[in-house]
């Protein structure tokens, strides 16, 4: 249960150049076709083994939501075939078909119904979507009176009543509160768990890096890269700063991670080091250590403007901490080719134990997508190793200190004096 | 086909009938007479129609002397096309009507006309059930021959539901269709002897009121409720094949084109 088999999938919408031309073809199906095939998707491959997890990205109108709606079998394919295996529960548009002027719990069983469910399961499973909606008396209220929060939070919790074989989610996690996010993302990592497929569509890198083994990335149609979500995240971000442009390239590096460059080139990173308070390269780095991030930039044309920016990711490709030379007010104006330019950073290493990455960018503006010059993700990694410090968990060394007094205690005389 | 159809309507009849009174109680939500405007309704069409046409204007249908005669014999027709009339129109635009629905969610698209045959029907239930209250108390209540409405209506109302979702179909992809259509149940409700008798006409147009499909049935519900007469099968048979032949082809239709739709709509 959970399969989804993907093969040589199509998908087409006719076009005709009048009205007039379509009811031709109506009245004669087996003469010459008069319409166009427009092609929204093309020739996509791919196998789902049940309990997986894969993040579909893409621009807008690369054929995101034409793929899940062919997956849930909304609308059918032009070409090619897909297999589902088990129960689809689709988290497309929450609270689609709820009735204003009908209170929560009678929209409830009605978007239960629409899923398919008996009106006995639904009775059965009301209480726990009663409980994870939280939306407490409103549940006896109209609709109309809810926060879009209040109804997202039962449209979400009635979609997932039942664990589904497989959950398709688009966009639709982005809207609520950030407690709610979470404790959305919770249950569907808990349906993972239980070997839920799962496809979900997002901008947030965070939501498809954290929940994802893989990721697939879509444009104009056609299933461009296939890999780790990180992998195919900095593909993409490279991309999308690239629309009009040159070239993108991945090299992987000794373990296993790609490292993708991008950009007009008009600006380019010719040195990165990382070093310490002595001055050597820093590979490994102890908690709380001085570093200096030493950048050299050659320009290659005439720049009206550059910013560099570096951002510092956890190991699952999170940001940890990205800042730029416009946010620090410090932006250069007026390069000339055969420039060079050379920037140092420096920061303590106030962050936990792992290994983390450091991608640089060079652009016009505060972002990349504008104008980008030069693109480069895994420019330099290091190690951070805990042997100074308190052994504390988490990302950011926040260095608490610690003060208890224990007023009430039995006998505070005899706690004092040992 | 049909098979696989009504399988997955029996799967969803929990939304089906839900939707069906949750339609029904979205119409009277808010208002402190609730359900009872279903049953004015009617009422006061029927009080109307007695007060004006047999007691102010002393119409009589001829050949009938009966005070009443009238105007059972105006809502023994005019109920019945309004039946008629609410499904043919409502499946004409259901599928445009709940477009963004088709789109967003998989579901069996033939629970929505079905949602609209079942609430139609159930309104029409009450509208009727008035009727049959007006008739007892005035003592015209047609005894047994009432039964044979069962037949009719289904039949009818076969007949309504294969046009509309035949209709309903082609006007996603054509709209001149249900323009076409509105224009039509006009001239439909005139040329069927729902507010005159066939009998009034001149000669000459009398055959071409009897080519009329929706005629016989109109003619049987008026035979069953001034007259006491059970149905003449016989004039009837041609409109109840019509009926399910507009059945097949609708529902041929719409297997066959249900899925361009979704992309059209």
């Amino acid at each position: 249960m959970g399969d989804i088999v993907v093969n040589g999938l199509g998908k087409a919408y006719k076009s005709y150049p009048s009205q007039w031309s379509r009811l031709a073809e109506w009245i004669n199906p087996s003469g010459k076709p008069k319409h166009r095939l427009q092609w929204v998707l093309k020739d996509i491959n791919f196998h789902l083994k049940a309990g997986e997890a894969v993040g579909i990205v893409g621009a807008n109108g690369a054929g995101k939501s034409t793929l899940l709606k062919l997956l849930t079998g909304t609308t059918r394919p032009t070409a090619g075939q897909i297999s589902v295996n088990g129960r689809v529960a689709a988290l497309l548009e929450l609270g689609m078909g709820f009735h204003p002027d009908f209170t929560g719990r009678q929209n409830a069983m009605m978007g239960g119904q629409l899923l398919g469910l008996s009106v006995e399961e639904i009775l059965r499973l009301m209480p726990s979507i009663e409980a994870f909606a939280e939306i407490g008396e409103y549940i006896d209220q109209p609709v109309r009176t809810y926060s879009s929060g209040m109804q997202m939070r039962l449209a979400f919790s009635v979609a997932t009543a039942r664990r589904p074989d497989v959950l398709i989610v688009d966009e639709a996690l982005s809207v609520g509160d950030s407690y709610f996010q979470h404790k959305s993302f919770e249950r569907i990592r808990e349906f993972r768990r239980a070997g839920t497929t799962l496809m979900i569509v997002s901008h947030d890198r965070y939501a498809i890096q954290t929940i994802c083994d893989r990721a697939i990335l879509l444009q104009a149609g056609q299933l461009i890269k296939e890999g780790l979500p990180v992998d195919v995240l900095d593909y993409y971000n490279a991309l999308m700063a690239e629309r009009d442009q040159v070239h993108v390239r991945q090299e992987r590096l000794e373990d296993g991670r790609m490292k993708t460059i991008s950009g007009s080139g008009e600006a380019t990173v010719a040195e990165v080091r990382l070093i310490n308070a002595k001055g050597e390269p820093a590979d490994t780095v102890e908690v709380g250590d001085a570093l200096e991030l030493q950048v050299r930039v050659a320009i290659r044309a005439h720049i009206p403007r550059l910013v560099l920016g570096f951002m510092v990711t956890d190991r699952l490709g999170q940001s940890i901490y990205g800042i730029n030379t416009h946010r620090l007010d410090k932006p250069l104006t007026d390069l000339t080719p055969g420039e060079e330019i050379l920037y140092r950073y420096r920061f303590p290493a106030n962050i936990g134990k792992g290994s983390y990455s450091i991608s640089l960018s060079l652009s016009r503006e505060d972002s990349h997508l504008d104008m980008n010059y030069e693109w480069r993700d895994n420019a330099w990694m290091f190690h951070v190793f805990n042997s100074h410090q308190e052994n504390f968990v988490g990302a950011s060394w926040l260095d608490a200190k610690v003060e208890i007094s224990r007023p009430t205690a039995p006998d505070a005389s005899s706690a004092a004096s040992p | 086909m049909s098979l696989s159809l009504s399988r997955a309507l029996w799967r969803y009849r929990g939304f089906v009938l839900g939707s069906v009174k949750r339609e029904f109680q979205a119409r009277y939500r808010n208002s402190l007479m609730g359900a009872a405007w279903t049953v004015l309704q009617p009422l006061a069409m029927i009080t109307v129609y007695t007060v004006v046409f047999s007691q102010l204007m002393q119409a009589r249908l001829p050949g009938v002397n009966d005070p009443f005669a009238y105007s059972i014999y105006l809502c023994a027709g005019l109920l019945t096309w309004g039946l008629f009339g609410e499904i043919v129109q409502r499946c004409q635009t259901v599928f445009l009507d709940n477009g963004n629905m088709i789109k967003k969610l998989s579901f069996p698209r033939i629970c929505l006309p079905t949602i609209v045959v079942t609430s139609a029907l159930v309104n029409f239930a009450i509208t009727f059930a008035v009727f049959l209250i007006f008739l007892l108390i005035t003592g015209h209540f047609p005894s047994w021959v009432v039964l044979s409405m069962i037949p009719l209506l289904l039949f009818h109302a076969m007949f309504a539901a294969g046009l509309g979702i035949a209709v309903g179909v082609l006007n996603v992809f054509f709209r001149d269709v249900g323009q076409f259509i509105n224009i039509l149940l006009q001239f439909w409700f005139w040329f069927t002897p729902i507010v005159y008798s066939a009998t009034t006409l001149p000669a000459a147009v009398r055959p071409w009121i009897r080519l009329n499909p929706l005629t016989p049935f109109a003619q049987a519900y008026q035979g069953i409720f001034v007259n006491g007469l059970w149905p003449q099968w016989s004039t009837l048979w041609p409109s109840i094949v019509l009926a399910l032949v507009l059945c097949v082809l609708a529902l041929s239709l719409f297997r066959n084109r249900s899925a361009e739709m979704v992309d059209e709509l």
